[in-house]
């Protein structure tokens, strides 16, 4: 465990970095994934489709192909930000696939009579989306999000790939490699950090579901 | 598009091809290391148990001009594999009996300690850190890193002025010891950026991502002879990198082996003309002499 | 599918008709906007040209046959790999969640608390452990086993999951009947519970697989001599100097593969369903990410 005290900043400084890449996955995806949402449930057929399509395509393709494309492929479009913000728009760009799903399996949840209650007394598509079905789905929609976002956070390792740089993959690279140290401390210590992101998000969601859990 | 890459293409091309129709002689050029005839070695050594095997598997780079680089096909080339291959001939292994296998800088003691493979040539650095998990044989060659920018680059003309430009990002291979040489030369290591490939780096550099590219001299002017006057060299070697040849720790014999394998390659020639054939086919390199080789321990 | 959507809002009548009409319009307008922002951009930077298509898509250049040739080679290693994790993930899945739910409450506590941790891992991480591992003990196995295991730990604990979810779903007749006509508990679980669990969960372990063959292209980030169809992509793309184009094109392969999977889950659902006598547990139909939502029921 040398390794430890010897670098404890750089281990520190892995730590933080990864996590704020997993902090801004998740604002930036579940913003997005909302929006996502609201297009697939809305009347506009091409809104429908556009939602359905990005689904369906950015799904079903692995996050390291979108990752090296946006790395390698971006900046030849003249197109240059910091590989930081690449790593992490692509992240959101892939969860937000999947905290869509998520919400609109929420908004099923919702008895059908509130819709119809909402339509009853007027609501326009935006009003009953927005004041009643959104905030009723919201507490369905905790469980599954949660899962995606932990399956996020787990996702932003591998992100540090892509030429990011001083997270806790490239520390765990520089320990062993160019400072040689043993590998199997060093990754022990990389995969309790990852542990103690995913379950303390765990434990903080279960909690939030047990709040806002409401019998019906 | 890199123009010089579909001539390597090419070329993997019509290696493939003049290997399978055996007609053509464009291979020719390339000095074939004979394989000892009758090579006998201690049973139970290293070198017994590849000899008798007949085939071995050794690891080098596949994307560094002039030391090892290799095409679409299968067989990389350049001085770290004519080396290897030397080695292979005085244990009586055929060229084509050798597995190449990938050994990116983050990976490479990893693959001897897994014995994925049975050496690694691939500019690979000495270093006491290593030593612990791995021996070395050689050196077999020294170089030094430098600084690779932009031919119209003329805000950074050596380490010194990355401190004096926060902006300016640095790009060299995940693990390195190059990457972990410029740290100090660094005013955040943020400025640092890294891939597992240097042609990931080149590529980043082409794209503007990047500013300047680090790592031996050897290896960037093979980049800078490659992309012909979109890069130059600045600055001055800060640092001495005596590349060694990677075997399992403690296989003293294999790495006496090596060594002798090495000083009969500088004896009869082979190591001067592999190196001309290769590296020293890039401007601005000059002939090696075999340096002193370290002791096995 | 349109059963959520269409409950928030009515048929629309003629003004309504009108109004999303408009907002279809405009809509479309602004995605064809970004559509053709995004084509003028590519074409301005030269990302149609020939050069960078031809050796992906006319077979008359000389790259065309070795490129897909190592397309291939890299597409074959990515199902072996996906195939036997999956298999392997099944089997130890399904012996998990029967371990677990004949166990008490002490007993499964250390098997619960290594599934969690197991779970709370990045796969990549999973993965790189089993190659140290095998490094410390100096086991000599390829790479390609250790992306196999690596894949295999994480995804049996989900399969495992999904199966428990499964078995907890049937009526407690099931068990009941099962012990009255003189079954063990185990032949209870093997004979009764497993079989039906199994066959209602069957498209959620289907998806599961979409996920698996997704994960295989994590190996590029922790091991570099597994030759998969993302290690081939890599390394294309470097030659030819073509991101965008091959990694738009090892994108359709996947997203083809993937598509092929998921009309097979929605097939067998729909036999199931028209079977009639399994009530499909709503739940698992979408897993999310490879995380089955977690049962409030622990």
């Amino acid at each position: 465990m040398e390794f430890l005290t010897e670098h404890f900043d750089d281990f520190v400084n892995g730590f933080f970095r990864s996590l704020s890449i997993a902090l801004w996955g998740a604002v930036g995806s579940l913003l997005l994934g909302t929006l996502l949402a609201v297009f697939r449930v809305s009347p506009i057929p091409v809104l429908q489709g556009f939602g359905a399509a990005y689904v369906t395509l950015v799904r079903n393709t692995p996050l390291t192909v979108l990752l090296f494309g946006m790395a390698f492929g971006v900046p030849g479009l003249g197109i240059n930000a910091s590989f930081y913000l690449f790593g992490v728009v692509t992240l959101i760009l892939y969860t937000a696939a999947f905290v869509c799903e998520a919400i609109r399996s929420g908004i099923a949840t919702v008895p059908i009579g509130q819709a119809e209650a909402a339509r009853a007394i007027g609501l326009t598509f935006g009003q009953s989306l927005g004041l009643v079905i959104l905030p009723q789905a919201m507490r369905s929609v905790v469980p599954p999000v949660g899962s995606v976002i932990i399956a996020m956070i787990k996702n932003s390792a591998v992100v540090g790939a892509a030429g990011v740089g001083s997270d806790l993959f490239s520390v765990y690279k520089r320990m062993t490699s160019a400072l040689g140290y043993a590998p199997l401390p060093v990754l022990t210590a990389v995969a309790v950090a990852f542990l103690i992101m995913t379950l303390s998000t765990g434990a903080l969601l279960a909690l939030a579901e047990r709040r806002m859990a409401v019998a019906r | 598009m890199r123009l010089i890459r579909s001539a390597a293409l090419a070329g993997a091309v019509a290696l493939a091809l003049s290997a399978c129709g055996g007609g053509e002689d464009i291979e020719a050029e390339a000095p074939e290391p004979v394989a000892a005839e009758e090579a006998e070695f201690e049973a139970g050594s290293t070198m017994a148990e590849l000899s008798e095997a007949g085939e071995m598997t050794i690891g080098t780079k596949f994307d560094q001009p002039g030391f090892g680089l290799r095409g679409l096909d299968e067989t990389p080339d350049g001085f770290d594999v004519r080396i290897a291959q030397y080695i292979a001939a005085q244990l009586g292994i055929e060229a084509d009996k050798i597995k190449w296998v990938e050994s990116p800088s983050s990976q490479r003691e990893d693959l001897i300690v897994n014995g994925d493979v049975d050496m690694v040539v691939a500019t690979y650095t000495i270093n006491d850190k290593r030593k612990e998990r791995i021996t070395f044989a050689g050196p077999y060659y020294v170089a030094g890193q430098q600084i690779m920018v932009k031919k119209d680059d003329s805000t950074i003309s050596g380490p010194e002025d990355l401190k004096a430009n926060p902006d300016v990002k640095i790009c060299s291979v995940t693990g390195s010891t190059p990457a972990e040489n410029i740290r100090e030369y660094l005013a955040s290591p943020d400025q640092l950026v890294t891939f597992e490939v240097y042609d990931d780096c080149v590529t980043q550099l082409e794209n503007g991502q990047v500013q300047a590219v680090t790592t031996d001299n050897v290896i960037l002017v093979g980049y800078v002879a490659e992309n012909e006057g979109k890069f130059k060299l600045v600055g001055e070697q800060f640092t001495e990198e005596p590349y060694g040849i990677g075997i399992e720790k403690g296989d003293t014999a294999f790495c006496e082996f090596i060594n002798e394998s090495l000083e009969k390659a500088a004896e009869e020639g082979y190591y001067e003309e592999a190196w001309k054939e290769t590296a020293g086919a890039y401007e601005g390199t000059e002939v090696p002499e075999l340096p002193e080789l370290e002791p096995c321990a | 599918m349109s059963a959520p959507q269409a409950v928030l809002f009515d048929a629309p009548g003629p003004r309504a008709r009108r109004r999303i009409l408009i907002a279809s319009v405009v809509a479309g307008l602004a995605v064809l906007a970004l559509l053709v922002v995004a084509v003028l951009r590519l074409v301005e930077r030269g990302q149609f040209d020939a050069e960078k298509w031809a050796p992906l898509v006319d077979p008359s250049t000389k790259e065309f046959p070795q490129v897909w040739g190592l397309l291939l080679d890299g597409l074959l290693v990515t199902l072996q790999a996906a195939a036997l994790a999956v298999v392997a993930s099944l089997l130890i899945g399904v012996t998990l969640a029967a371990v677990r739910l004949s166990l008490g409450r002490a007993g499964r506590m250390p098997l619960v608390a290594l599934m969690e941790l197991l779970r709370g891992l990045p796969v990549v991480v999973t993965i790189l452990y089993v190659y140290v591992v095998f490094l410390a003990t100096g086991l000599d196995v390829e790479q390609f086993w250790a992306l196999v295991v690596g894949l295999t730990l994480y995804n049996c604990v989900i399969i495992a999951e999904i199966t428990r979810a499964g078995v907890q779903s049937l009526p407690k007749g099931q068990v009941e009947a099962g012990l009255a006509v003189g079954l063990t508990k185990s032949q209870v679980m093997r004979l009764i519970q497993l079989p039906q669990a199994l066959r209602a969960m069957l498209p959620a372990i289907i998806s599961q697989l979409v996920v698996i063959l997704k994960d295989t292209a994590l190996a590029i980030v922790v091991l570099n001599s597994v030759h998969d169809l993302m290690w081939h992509a890599n390394k294309i793309r470097i030659f030819l100097d073509n991101p965008l184009q091959t990694y738009f094109v090892v994108a359709v392969i996947y997203i083809l593969l993937n598509l092929v999977l998921d009309r097979l889950a929605h097939w067998t659902q729909r036999r199931l369903s028209r079977a009639g006598t399994e009530k499909v547990v709503d739940e698992a139909n979408a897993p999310v990410e490879g995380e089955p939502r977690r049962s409030t029921t622990a």
